[in-house]
């Protein structure tokens, strides 16, 4: 649905995408994650031509954008909906107003208008607020008429620019539930840029993860967290790094309920300590990473067996593939 | 000088005042507004930047901010001369007055849409508005408190412009206080005309906060 390749952009002498490729399916929420600097924002700029990218190109539902003159790209931007992290709404307008402004811009007839903006503000909860002032609303509230102006056009990809960053985590949860709501409902496709891992962790179906202007990692969070070494996999379970040498990590997905490590220790003259361990719902099952020490006579069995058992094993002092040393 | 002596001489001259102001802060306006939105619009991160033409404009309007209204009136006699076909009376002091009031009201103007939010201006583009639908639907609307706000202080600086007007034959209560308060020593009418120069700003401006502050949605 998106589809970003070779894209650069220079401020200056200062590089802000280095080459960054994108690839988001029909259908998914995909989050780019990165700290501030990152790029990130940058990039979710070029995704609508806010920001012309010196170099690449970006096509949105088959569209080249970059191609596009000044009339033609304001036609597409209206069907691609845009909310933000301190919401843009237009003080001058009541509620209903804002919601009304890009159907103004498309030339959509009064009646119609009117029509289509109580179905939106019923899309998103706020029914019977329209005659109230931006000012007067929570910013939960505020982001929920973002979204609801961001999708009047109908569009079929939604760009999310840090739009819970300015929200406490309660009215954080309830925007990313309306957004998971309208990705299902509408089979919305979503694009957002966070800072913050829960935000990846809560929603979203893929990720990229940037730094310096570049993607570091990207791909579906399943297939990541299966991923050994994967950074997605390190920023989501925060066990001390590096790991001590010796040590072993394993990472499993699907029931969290499987007795490994009590089989470990029954089958084998082994002593086990923990290190450190969590486990997390994400990418529609529970994911749980364990941090273990082996000791004992049997400890390269015990770690032969562990390998078998279809967890991803990770001993610290190795190579990333997890080949013995 | 008696109450019956005063009074015929303060209303044609307040008239004249109100006549000359209220003319020149409707061309004002009309003029100043869209030179304000081109200074904001042209300028190098504006929706459509012409950095030279921008800098024209703002050598243009610094020039005629820095004249003193004095020497701006009588500068452009001739310009006042083709225009109106005189240039004495009130009506043809409506010509510098104007002149003198545009690039003043132009910058407040251009400093009224400025305080609107780039994350506004951009959120609209981003909905595929074009750049007159900025203008029209979101800069104009989301600054008109402080263009309001702006055009009072454009007014209450034109009452002022307006009694120097007086003194090169404009008349109205500049032109009173010339004639009687300085040359006559009329004390009294001089006191007269003082207070209700002063009443006259006072009014404008609390009328114009209140239309301020009635359009502000902060």
């Amino acid at each position: 649905m998106i589809q970003a390749s070779g894209l650069r952009k220079q401020y200056g002498t200062t590089v802000a995408l280095d080459g960054v490729d994108l690839h988001v399916r029909e259908g998914e929420i995909y989050g780019v994650l990165g700290q501030s600097g990152a790029g990130k924002s940058t990039l979710l700029r070029c995704v609508n031509l806010l920001e012309r990218p010196t170099a690449g190109t970006v096509t949105v539902a088959g569209q080249d954008l970059t191609a596009l003159g000044d009339r033609e790209l304001n036609r597409a931007r209206q069907r691609i909906g845009m909310i933000h992290q301190h919401f843009a709404l237009l003080s001058s307008r009541t509620v209903a107003g804002n919601v009304a402004f890009p159907l103004e811009v498309m030339g959509v007839p009064k009646r119609e208008r009117e029509r289509r903006v109580g179905e939106l503000l019923e899309l998103v909860g706020l029914q019977g607020r329209g005659k109230d002032r931006p000012h007067q609303l929570s910013g939960g509230q505020k982001q929920r008429v973002g979204i609801a102006r961001a999708l009047a056009g109908n569009p079929a990809v939604l760009l999310s620019d840090e739009a819970t960053s300015a929200l406490d985590p309660a009215t954080t949860q309830s925007i990313l539930a309306l957004l998971k709501r309208l990705n299902a409902e509408l089979g919305l496709t979503i694009l957002l840029i966070t800072h913050e891992m829960n935000v990846v962790k809560s929603v979203c179906d893929s990720v990229a993860i940037m730094s310096a202007g570049r993607v570091e990692e990207s791909g579906a969070i399943a297939d990541l967290i299966k991923t050994p070494g994967s950074r997605l996999t390190r920023e989501i379970f925060p066990l001390p790094e590096p790991a001590p040498a010796g040590s072993v990590t394993l990472t499993f997905t699907g029931d969290p309920r499987q007795p490994v490590v009590s089989e470990v220790v029954r089958k084998f003259d082994v002593d086990l300590s923990i290190l450190g361990g969590s486990i997390e719902d994400l990418a529609g099952g529970s994911v749980g990473r364990l941090r273990v020490a082996l000791d004992g006579a049997e400890a390269g069995a015990a770690l032969a067996y562990l390998r078998g058992t279809g967890l991803i094993v990770e001993v610290a002092g190795e190579t990333r593939e997890g080949r013995a040393a | 000088m008696t109450w019956e002596e005063m009074l015929p001489l303060l209303w044609p001259a307040t008239v004249e005042t109100a006549q000359m102001v209220g003319w020149a802060t409707l061309f004002t306006a009309v003029l100043g507004l869209p030179l304000g939105v081109a200074l904001v619009v042209f300028d190098r991160d504006g929706l459509r930047p012409l950095p030279a033409l921008k800098s024209a404009l703002g050598f243009v309007v610094n020039i005629g901010r820095s004249l003193p209204f004095i020497v701006l009136m009588i500068a452009i006699i001739p310009f006042t001369r083709l225009v109106v076909g005189t240039t004495i009376g009130t009506a043809a002091f409506v010509v510098p007055l104007t002149v003198g009031a545009v690039p003043f009201f132009a910058r407040l103007v251009e400093t009224a849409l400025r305080e609107v939010g780039r994350d506004v201006v951009q959120a609209a583009q981003a909905m595929g508005a074009s750049r007159t639908a900025i203008v029209r639907k979101v800069l104009l609307p989301e600054a008109l408190p402080g263009l309001v706000a702006g055009l009072t202080v454009t007014v209450v600086a034109l009452v002022g412009y307006s009694a120097m007007a007086g003194t090169l034959g404009g008349g109205g209560l500049g032109d009173l206080a010339v004639r009687y308060g300085y040359q006559r020593f009329e004390t009294l009418l001089m006191i007269v005309t003082v207070v209700l120069l002063l009443v006259i700003v006072q009014l404008l401006q609390s009328l114009g906060d209140w239309v301020a502050r009635r359009l502000s949605h902060k």
